[in-house]
């Protein structure tokens, strides 16, 4: 299809000072342009770990990845952050800031370390608050937004960066079902219409498989099944990664699954 | 217009230091002095005794209120201070050790001082890093504070019983004052503390991401720990070049860089050179005070921001509390 953004040849990673676990182990994947790509899996299955080794945050012990056709660890941070758009999980910031400042902080990997915003970028800032419909909070401190305005904000920082690829690390975390589904919606009209490669780390297995078009299950470290969600997204690969009794249906085409309850499978 | 108001202000401080002092001149015999016209005494006490001593103490006020909003960024923390996180005692004790081994020449104690910085905030950072990896920034305060007392405390002790002759003297430094200033001490302060101060004004953007935390700021674009290194390194070199002139003076980094916030807000293009002006007045003003108060006898100027940072910082923790 597009062009291969990230590719992983059989990486592990170990964090240091924890024996014998690895928390990926062997992976291998490619995320391409123009492709969403959600990484679901259980609690410490090693998600987070394996999207911080695809953006060079960590190194893998063993094997490579290569981000845009280098290594990803071989990047600079701020050639990275002219490429890369990434929303992570935690983040506050300590001292007040405006919605527009906050989106402006994507251009500074654009700018030199004295220069000041030009053209180019204030009109990056007002494209991005606009896509991300935050523009009548531009003025707004981000300390007074609701969780939802804040992680909008926060994509349409990403957007300010004019990347190629899009990363998402549980942003729906604390969101409401409006709110999360606005994102979801958001992010896969963003890959869609930008061409860029679309990362989504969730917990949200049901609605990954509707709006992501490849999905990585991660179980333990390892990729136990990467594919289109209907190819991977299977009773026997859900029961086995989130130990946990399911049953599946479908919607319009899409794996859906619904966990059981206790008497329901014991019967 | 906030900058030309900011101006002014170091102007007059800058003038009042000047016009000031044990010395009884009058404001224009003190200008006469100044610009070369009077007679020879008030020549040389101007020229050679006050000026220098203005301008050193707007310098190294400056530096400090830099070093806080530095230090601010860096921990994530609006109480952060160089005497709060321990780095201006042991910039002190490197200090004393260098001067009570008889190895104290006026470009060396900068450098002993240095080293001793360089190890307190390392300690310092020790000591906060608790649960694995997470640094908390409220440990981080309290454990700069408890190595800055600790540093105080053995700096008593080799005044005690050192036989060195300056470091009986130091007791009055290490409280802090310019009674020690010279041209010559000028020199060596300016020397020192240009790189730093240029080196940390080109850091002014990622500073900005850093207040987002440390991943978000790298995933912008900052090399955090390059940047911390190279961060930690200034402020503790502009730490050390200041204790080494001027002794221990706390909280113009902390009350500096807030009030600059509040003003200015919290860009650091803007924010630090307006810290280093604001700074340099409060230093140079707090110094002139020191030396009126009691004439003719002098304050150490440390005592006199104490006195008015103190209150300050009760303030300001109530707030950052809540």
């Amino acid at each position: 299809m597009g062009e291969v953004i990230f590719a992983a040849d059989r990486i592990s990673f170990r964090y240091p000072g924890t024996e014998g676990v690895s928390a990926v182990n062997d992976v291998s994947l490619s995320i391409e342009a123009g492709e969403l790509t959600g990484i679901v899996g259980p609690n410490g299955s090693g998600k987070t770990t394996l999207l911080r080794l695809l953006l060079g945050v960590l190194v893998p012990c063993k094997g490579e990845v290569t981000a845009f056709g280098r290594p990803a660890s071989g990047w600079k941070r701020r050639e990275l952050a002219r490429m890369i758009g990434v929303v992570s999980q935690r983040e506050e910031p300590a001292f007040p800031l405006r919605v527009r400042q906050a989106v402006l902080f994507g251009r500074y990997a654009h700018l030199g370390p004295l220069g000041s915003p030009g053209e180019a970028d204030n009109a990056a800032v007002e494209r991005a608050l606009d896509r991300c419909d935050v523009r009548h909070l531009a003025d707004r401190w981000v300390e007074t937004l609701s969780g939802g305005e804040w992680q909008r904000v926060r994509i349409a920082r990403a957007l300010a960066q004019e990347p190629r690829a899009l990363a998402l690390d549980e942003a729906t975390a604390n969101l409401d079902i409006r709110h999360e589904m606005e994102l979801f919606e958001l992010t896969s009209q963003l890959v869609n219409e930008g061409r860029f490669a679309g990362v989504l780390v969730t917990h949200q297995v049901n609605l990954a498989a509707r709006f992501a078009d490849r999905l990585v299950v991660m179980d333990q470290g390892t990729a136990c099944a990467i594919g289109r969600p209907n190819e991977v997204l299977t009773r026997d690969v859900l029961e086995r990664v989130f130990h946990w009794p399911v049953t599946m249906t479908e919607w319009r085409g899409w794996p859906q699954f619904i966990p059981l309850r206790k008497d329901e499978f014991e019967r | 217009m906030r900058w030309l108001g900011l101006i002014a202000l170091a102007l007059v401080a800058l003038a009042i230091g000047v016009a000031v002092g044990p010395a009884d001149l009058s404001p224009s015999t003190a200008w006469g002095g100044l610009l070369g016209r009077g007679d020879a005494t008030a020549i040389t006490i101007v020229r050679d005794l006050r000026l220098p001593r203005v301008v050193l103490a707007f310098l190294v006020g400056g530096s400090l209120a830099v070093t806080g909003a530095v230090l601010q960024a860096l921990v994530r923390n609006p109480l952060a201070d160089p005497y709060l996180l321990g780095l201006s005692g042991g910039a002190g004790l490197g200090a004393v050790v260098a001067i009570s081994l008889r190895l104290g020449g006026a470009w060396t104690v900068p450098l002993a001082a240095l080293v001793g910085a360089l190890l307190s905030i390392a300690l310092v950072y020790q000591l906060a890093v608790v649960s694995g990896s997470v640094l908390d920034t409220r440990v981080l305060l309290l454990s700069g504070v408890v190595v800055g007392a600790f540093a105080a405390s053995i700096m008593g002790a080799i005044m005690a019983i050192s036989t060195a002759p300056e470091v009986r003297n130091a007791l009055l430094w290490l409280l802090g004052g310019f009674d020690a200033a010279s041209w010559r001490a000028l020199g060596v302060f300016a020397a020192y503390a240009a790189i730093p101060l240029v080196v940390i004004y080109r850091q002014s953007r990622p500073l900005d991401l850093m207040s987002l935390g440390e991943e978000p700021a790298g995933f912008l674009g900052a090399d955090v720990e390059r940047l911390k290194r190279v961060l930690f390194l200034a402020a503790s070199l502009l730490t050390a070049v200041a204790v080494a002139v001027s002794g221990i003076i706390g909280f113009v980094g902390l009350v500096v860089p807030h009030a600059i916030r509040i003003l200015w807000g919290h860009l650091h293009r803007a924010l630090l050179p307006a810290a280093f002006l604001l700074g340099g007045a409060l230093l140079t003003a707090a110094d002139a005070l020191a030396r009126t108060a009691f004439a003719p006898l002098t304050l150490p100027v440390g005592v006199v921001t104490a006195l008015i940072g103190v209150p300050l910082f009760v303030v300001l923790v109530r707030r950052w509390a809540k």
